[in-house]
């Protein structure tokens, strides 16, 4: 069994730290919080692996609210209990709220103008493309999954087939086939240990 | 903004406005844009306190600016409050009601799913060598995976390849490039913007 590339882990190391953080993450993501995120928090502040970047993201994503947000909650309160996740939430929060409420309140005198639209046209397609890096780059988060390969690349192409080509709601995806996949594993997981118990992770 | 119905929101119905929020906090799964249709039918079409045009303008200008995508909440909750210190002849303090309205808006969106993500994920990390947790971190990993390339692929996919070329094409060489080098995700967002004011994209 291969083992695990080795990372020095940092901690934040004040909650005025989390919210800078926090902070910089949410004024860099523009549609595309997703590829900060693991930019700040995995390469420039190596708070987390990509593999438990990774699995955080996917717990951020089935549970209410933006995922971002329940991202910095865990981050936050995994370091300092609650004043940690709510300090990360204020740094995801507080400036971007005053930026878009200072931009509404100047709506309607530039808001249809053809460049405005132009420019969020190439934001989105920048922002496609960063995310289509990050993919590239978590493919390598599951090489140590407990599931085969091929079992993982059903679950991804189910999940791409229902998503992007039928258009099925997400919620009904992420529960349907998350409760499948999440099943498997527990049970490879079971057996893994059964089957070698001397050999250790 | 303007020909909206009237709106006391210092009373019963902000009241009536927060609760309804509320309600919708923990139906959010995927984020705060699963529940704007709803949002729509309460303000637009319910209540006409705003018009068509200027919900989609909240929308629009939460995408343009940085920060997560429920930035929308809090704009509209100021155009709900800035409609109501005009239906109260507040006319100084339209700013005042506008700060109020986004933050009772936002303060409903973000409170309830916040503290269901704190406790169910601080849960989870007491108990994070528990196989069933694991199982539930790791499985939900080949499902975030096909999800991080679907929405890659959504985002563009309302463009044919005659009409959005140059988008794919931007799309495709933002990815080679956020995947082999180490440059800004600024700099490639800004470009992206520039290209697109310029109508390349």
């Amino acid at each position: 069994m291969a083992t695990q590339p080795i990372t020095t882990l940092h901690r934040p190391r004040s909650r005025a730290e989390l919210f800078w953080a926090f902070n910089a993450l949410a004024l860099q993501g523009f549609g595309g919080v997703i590829t900060i995120a693991q930019r700040e928090l995995v390469e420039r502040k190596k708070w987390l692996t990509l593999q438990q970047f990774s699995e955080d993201w996917g717990v951020a994503q089935v549970l209410p609210g933006p995922n971002v947000i329940n991202l910095s909650l865990m981050v936050g309160g995994r370091y300092f209990g609650w004043s940690g996740a709510a300090c990360a939430l204020f740094g995801i929060l507080t400036v971007p709220v005053i930026i878009v409420l200072m931009l509404a309140s100047l709506v309607g005198q530039w808001a249809d103008a053809a460049a405005l639209h132009g420019a969020m046209r190439g934001l989105a397609a920048v922002s496609a493309g960063m995310i289509a890096a990050l993919a590239l780059r978590m493919s390598a988060a599951m090489r140590f999954h407990p599931l085969h390969g091929a079992q993982l690349a059903v679950f991804v192409a189910l999940t791409i087939l229902f998503v992007a080509i039928f258009r099925w709601p997400l919620v009904g995806v992420l529960l349907g086939l998350g409760i499948i996949s999440i099943g498997l594993t527990y049970w490879r997981l079971n057996n893994q240990d059964s089957d070698q118990v001397s050999e250790s992770d | 903004m303007g020909q909206g119905a009237e709106i006391w929101l210092w009373g019963a119905q902000g009241w009536a406005l927060f609760l309804h929020m509320l309600s919708l906090s923990l139906m959010a799964i995927g984020g705060a844009i699963v529940v704007a249709p709803d949002i729509h039918r309460y303000m637009v079409e319910e209540h006409q306190w705003l018009s068509h045009a200027e919900f989609n303008s909240a929308i629009a200008l939460a995408q343009i600016s940085p920060g997560p995508n429920l930035t929308f909440i809090p704009v509209l909750g100021w155009m709900v409050g800035v409609q109501s210190a005009r239906t109260m002849g507040w006319l100084d303090t339209e700013w005042l009601m506008g700060v109020f309205g986004a933050l009772l808006c936002l303060l409903a969106m973000v409170l309830p799913s916040s503290l269901l993500t704190y406790a169910a994920t601080q849960w989870a990390h007491r108990h994070r060598d528990k196989k069933a947790v694991i199982a539930f971190r790791k499985g939900l990993l080949p499902v975030v995976f096909g999800l991080v390339i679907s929405t890659s692929y959504l985002m563009n996919a309302h463009l044919s390849w005659s009409e959005g070329w140059r988008v794919w094409l931007l799309s495709t060489a933002v990815a080679l490039t956020v995947w082999l080098t180490r440059v800004h995700l600024l700099l490639l967002l800004a470009l992206g913007a520039s290209l697109g004011a310029m109508g390349w994209v």
